[in-house]
């Protein structure tokens, strides 16, 4: 094929990839802040339609041996369609509260393709040499590792995987696992053993690492889990592009790969685990240890009362959780929130760090049900604040409001972050029992003495508040 | 096009500067930007196209389809659901006097 002279199109190709890798830096910059963020990833996208429709400008010089090439085209052209369309349709389908496993899912893909790269090199079984060789076989491992791990992911939080697979040895056998990939990659990559057969049990024993690394994993670990893969995703799409020579992919995936990392890091500190934590050990398992005892007892509270406290109250902060999310109860919070506003109540949200199921997810929601982001806040801005609130409305989080974090050095989530909900005049707690958290830690909050429990599922509390509210008048 | 130095230093510089964009977000933004990042590496579709356009045998065609399909997957829902995400960060302007 030759439309272009291809050294007039190398250079185009050339010149477009810059450009590329501009709008990416610049999109992701804009995205990190709120006001600007939505323009962030319009930027980003035009750099992603620039970069595909460049590639086929690649096409000129592309030599030929086995007549093939117009096919592929053909087939680039329709495997775009499909990919897309799905991808399309899903994304606008999927409900807020489960963004979490779209994007694994996405990310699953992204990983995915990074390996079908490197397989198409490796079974052509081209020798370019022990570097690039290596390359490939990092890129395959690493995105193949992704993808299935990605996949479980999306299984477990979209809960079509139930059970953590947890069993004696694992790590062990994990070890053999990884250590079989490793050599046989090295042969492929060395040019030992370039055969087929080698480059399939080199990609099965990548997809295997992937499944039996994230099978034991717990649900609520999930989010840092995904960010790790979005973050060896990138890295396997810089390796692949390094193969491939391509500036675009080298440098976005690399960015990718390090704004992952830090992104990973930052949600693992959020939540006070450590990465190796989350990867290598149940929570379960630690947790055990911590029992404190906790005197007092519960006390509940009629809606028609806590709506009441509300309403004349001066400030109200607004402490939103998981039970939140799972009773899709964010437009109520909301319209409960909006009440309040008009009979001169001030009203703020706090948002933990890990509230929701993953760092910012809670954000979304609220953002979602209409709530401005500028009535949000995160932990360092409003803790200071519970001094001076009259009520703490609390639906349905637990653990990140438990002040055994601050004072227990037995418990397992001491020194974790948490809003100190303790500290406000009155707390209401929304909650649908008498139940322990995610950790099965006891929350000492529930029993302090001015603490009412106002039990129930968030949805049908809030419409009781709602209620309250409104016959105040 | 690009040896091995040269491109050790875009490794390097590009590595700092995804570290640098992400240091200073605010924690109500991670999620969408995990997801605005996890479109980004949808470049890789790039990568797929070019070796499905190289493939010179079966094999290699449907391996290459495979990951076009899963690529362009990737680069689209990425897309849609960030953008999805982020239209719904609004300020409240009127609200605040």
């Amino acid at each position: 094929m030759n439309f272009m002279n291809p050294a007039l199109a190398h250079g185009l190709i050339n010149a477009a990839y810059l450009l590329v890798a501009f709008l990416f830096i610049y999109g992701l910059k804009r995205m990190s802040a709120p006001s600007t963020a939505r323009s962030g990833i319009v930027w980003a996208g035009y750099g992603m339609v620039i970069a595909t429709l460049v590639t086929f400008l690649a096409l000129s010089g592309t030599p030929d041996p086995a007549g093939l090439l117009s096919t592929n085209v053909v087939l680039a052209v329709v495997a775009i369609a499909i990919g897309g369309l799905i991808a399309a349709y899903t994304g606008r389908k999927v409900a807020m509260t489960d963004m979490p496993q779209m994007i694994a899912l996405y990310n699953g893909f992204g990983g995915g393709a990074a390996a079908a790269i490197a397989a198409v090199e490796l079974y052509a079984g081209e020798n370019r040499g022990p570097t690039l060789g290596a390359l490939a076989v990092l890129g395959g491992l690493i995105g193949a590792v992704s993808f299935s791990g990605s996949i479980i992911a999306f299984g477990k939080l979209q809960g079509l995987i139930k059970k953590s697979f947890r069993f004696g040895g694992q790590q062990v056998v994990n070890v053999v696992i990884l250590g079989a990939a490793v050599v046989l990659g090295a042969m492929i990559a060395s040019g030992v053993h370039g055969e087929a057969l080698y480059v399939t049990l080199f990609f099965v024993a990548a997809l295997v690492i992937g499944v039996t690394m994230t099978l034991p994993i717990g649900g609520a670990d999930m989010p840092v889990v995904i960010s790790l893969y979005n973050a060896l995703t990138g890295l396997a799409v810089a390796f692949e592009g390094f193969v491939l020579n391509n500036a675009a992919m080298i440098i976005a995936g690399t960015v990718v790969g390090s704004a992952g990392t830090l992104l990973t890091q930052l949600m693992a500190k959020a939540m006070n685990r450590s990465l190796g934590n989350v990867l290598f050990a149940g929570f379960g398992e630690s947790a055990a240890a911590g029992t404190t005892a906790v005197t007092g007892s519960q006390k509940p509270i009629e809606a028609s009362d806590a709506g009441v406290m509300m309403a004349f109250a001066q400030k109200v902060i607004v402490v939103p959780g998981y039970g939140l999310a799972v009773a899709q109860a964010q437009h109520k919070v909301w319209e409960l929130a909006q009440l309040l506003i008009e009979h001169g109540v001030t009203v703020k949200f706090a948002i933990h760090p890990v509230a929701g199921r993953m760092p910012g997810h809670m954000n979304v929601l609220l953002a979602e049900a209409g709530v401005p982001y500028d009535l949000i806040s995160d932990l360092d801005e409003i803790n200071a604040e519970f001094e001076t609130c009259d009520v703490a409305l609390i639906i349905g989080a637990n653990d990140v409001v438990n002040p055994v974090a601050r004072n227990d050095k037995s418990s397992p989530i001491y020194g974790m972050p948490i809003l100190n909900a303790d500290k406000s005049k009155n707390v209401i707690v929304i909650k649908r029992g008498q139940g322990q958290g995610f950790s099965g830690i006891e929350n000492a909050l529930f029993y302090l003495d001015n603490t009412r429990m106002l039990y129930g599922d968030a949805q049908a509390a809030l419409n009781q508040l709602i209620q309250a509210v409104k016959t105040v008048g | 096009m690009i040896d091995g130095i040269i491109a050790l230093y875009i490794f390097m510089l590009a590595g700092f500067t995804g570290y640098e964009v992400i240091a200073k977000v605010p924690v109500i933004l991670h999620t969408p930007l995990m997801s605005g990042s996890n479109f980004v590496h949808g470049i890789v579709l790039v990568g797929a196209m070019v070796a499905l356009f190289n493939a010179s045998n079966h094999l290699e065609q449907a391996i290459g389809f495979i990951g076009v399909v899963m690529a362009a997957g990737n680069a689209v829902g990425g897309y849609v659901v960030t953008e999805r995400m982020l239209e719904m960060f609004k300020a409240s302007g009127s609200k605040k006097s």
